[in-house]
């Protein structure tokens, strides 16, 4: 939650942030077709990381989904089947799950 | 922002070892349903059912979707019948009828036809607990449960006497699918009021209106912790287990406020639980293995679930807001592949498994014997497992199956979650002239705080 002030008023705004996960065999193309279906949908890309763990490729992105017109629920399987042909699987879940799980 | 490892294991723990939300049990009163005539009581039951919990399922839905997690069950539990009943005596229509709207709603169980008779029971509770075998037998996701011990009340045996030829008569009408109905009732010794956990689960008379409950499972996170870390001396473990149930139960917590938050319902409590299934990677008994016993029912058997129980709990209680119902491991038979293994190769009895009951959250659980064991015996089970929770002051229970028509060396599958249960053998004996003494067993001396 963000308290954001706007014509002498201090309004609460939800943002939603969201961590994009996409683990596969690197090949070229992957971090184009993620962001460029993010970017088409209005879901804005703030921390990016891109790494080589176990002979896998990993990209983590933290993005800001308040601004797109999908709910979170659906960008998730919408993402995977846009990216299918790649071959590496995405998770799309709202940050709260990795404040819970790794944060006391 | 988050390190890539801390988030890799997240994924990892979701996708890969079975980490879920086992229930998310909405616990609803229906003690404003009461009424003098069947057909009315039974309206009000249904319609505050399907008002109230009409969204349950679509929320949880979208929740695991936002997070990427299961939930695997969505559950109701009610005001035990016993007491919503009692004016009307219309017992099995309102089973029924909280059938009906259970199925209505797409909810996996509803919990609650259920009596509280750990005291004594009324005329019109002992009318109730005659009809559990038709009820359970003609419905399909209703749980019953009956409490009838206690610490503080002591034993009643006249119920455990009566309960025994419950599950006999229950196991013979639901023969043709392996006496399944057994599985739907579970006897207890002080039950707890907000178990979102089935068979047991029903809102009890302490609880308000509704609240949203929630019961996490993940043996199969544990397991993996502990076999990467061979070298760690017991104190380690223990520690390695608290802060992994620690994670488990952040996440049980976070779909619990959330569900909460969405249904604009109060959230309730947070069952610190490690509830295996038929899954493989997935089982208490193979955490158990991995502590260091080549197989469960070994001798250490109980010594290292008793650590494994504490373990949860003190790492699950920072990590909720509130902690209730059963808490602690579970060690159902016929839901747990180790368990099942164990059974099979003849290292785990029903002895060794009531040994295990005094230290861990449950008790006897989804234990299929002889279908020519008698009421008797059952009802003695029942008592043994009773005495147990009595004297040391915690929850203990009997779910129990004796398959009509089967023997030891026989194996029956349940199905599902509900796994696959060798029969196992009982002790000889007979204890029938007890159980047919009847009467209350006093409560230990220890009752007597005030």
């Amino acid at each position: 939650m963000l308290v954001a002030k706007s014509k002498g008023m201090w309004y609460t705004a939800y943002i939603m942030k969201a961590v994009v996960s996409v683990i596969g065999i690197d090949r070229t193309g992957i971090i184009a077709a993620v962001s460029g279906k993010l970017a088409e949908w209005q879901i804005n890309i703030e921390d990016i990381s891109q790494t080589i763990m176990q002979n896998n490729f990993v990209m983590i992105m933290l993005v800001d989904t308040s601004s797109s017109a999908l709910e979170l629920d659906k960008i998730g399987a919408m993402l995977q089947a846009s990216v299918e042909h790649l071959g590496v699987t995405v998770h799309v879940q709202h940050e709260d799950l990795f404040n819970a799980m790794q944060r006391v | 922002m988050f390190t890539n490892n801390e988030i890799i294991e997240t994924i990892d723990m979701l996708d890969n070892r079975h980490l879920d939300v086992r229930t998310v049990t909405l616990s609803l009163s229906l003690v404003d349903c009461i009424d003098s005539s069947v057909g009315k009581c039974c309206d009000k039951v249904y319609e505050k059912i399907t008002r109230v919990c009409k969204r349950l399922v679509p929320v949880c839905e979208s929740l695991s979707k936002r997070f990427g997690v299961e939930i695997v069950n969505k559950r109701i539990a009610v005001t035990p019948i016993s007491i919503i009943g009692a004016s009307c005596g219309g017992y099995t229509e309102l089973c029924k009828t909280l059938d009906r709207a259970g199925r209505e709603l797409g909810v996996d169980f509803i919990g609650g036809y259920s009596a509280l008779v750990h005291k004594s029971a009324t005329a019109a509770e002992n009318a109730f607990l005659d009809t559990l075998p038709q009820a359970l037998s003609e419905t399909e996701i209703v749980c019953g449960s009956v409490n009838v011990a206690s610490s503080k009340t002591g034993i009643n045996l006249d119920a455990v006497g009566k309960l025994g030829r419950v599950i006999k008569d229950l196991a013979y009408r639901t023969r043709d699918i392996n006496s399944f109905g057994c599985g739907k009732l579970v006897v207890f010794c002080n039950a707890v009021d907000d178990n979102p956990f089935m068979a047991g689960a029903f809102t009890g008379i302490s609880e308000g209106d509704c609240s949203v409950n929630v019961g996490v499972s993940g043996p199969g996170v544990v397991e993996y912790e502990i076999n990467k870390h061979p070298d760690y001396d017991i104190t380690s473990v223990c520690e390695l287990i608290k802060r992994t149930a620690f994670k488990i139960t952040r996440l049980g917590q976070l779909i619990g406020s959330a569900a909460a938050k969405e249904l604009g319902l109060p959230c309730g409590i947070v069952d610190l639980s490690l509830a295996p299934t038929p899954a493989v990677g997935d089982s208490v008994a193979r955490v158990l293995e991995s502590i260091g016993l080549s197989r469960v029912g070994s001798c250490g058997t109980t010594a290292a679930l008793a650590l494994l129980n504490d373990a949860v709990k003190k790492g699950g209680v920072m990590a909720a807001n509130r902690v209730g119902g059963l808490s602690g491991a579970f060690i159902p038979v016929s839901e747990d592949a180790g368990m099942i293994d164990a059974v099979r190769a003849g290292a785990l009895n029903i002895e060794k498994l009531e040994a295990m009951t005094a230290v861990c959250s449950v008790g006897l659980d989804m234990i299929a014997v002889p279908g020519d064991t008698s009421a008797a015996v059952i009802s003695a089970m029942i008592a043994d497992e009773c005495a147990i929770g009595m004297i040391n002051n915690k929850t203990t229970a009997v779910r129990i199956v004796p398959v009509y028509g089967k023997t030891v060396g026989d194996e029956v599958d349940f199905g599902g979650l509900f796994g696959t249960a060798p029969i196992m053998a009982v002790n000889g004996g007979d204890p029938s002239a007890f159980i047919a003494r009847g009467g209350v067993v006093p409560p230990p001396i220890h009752a007597n705080k005030n």
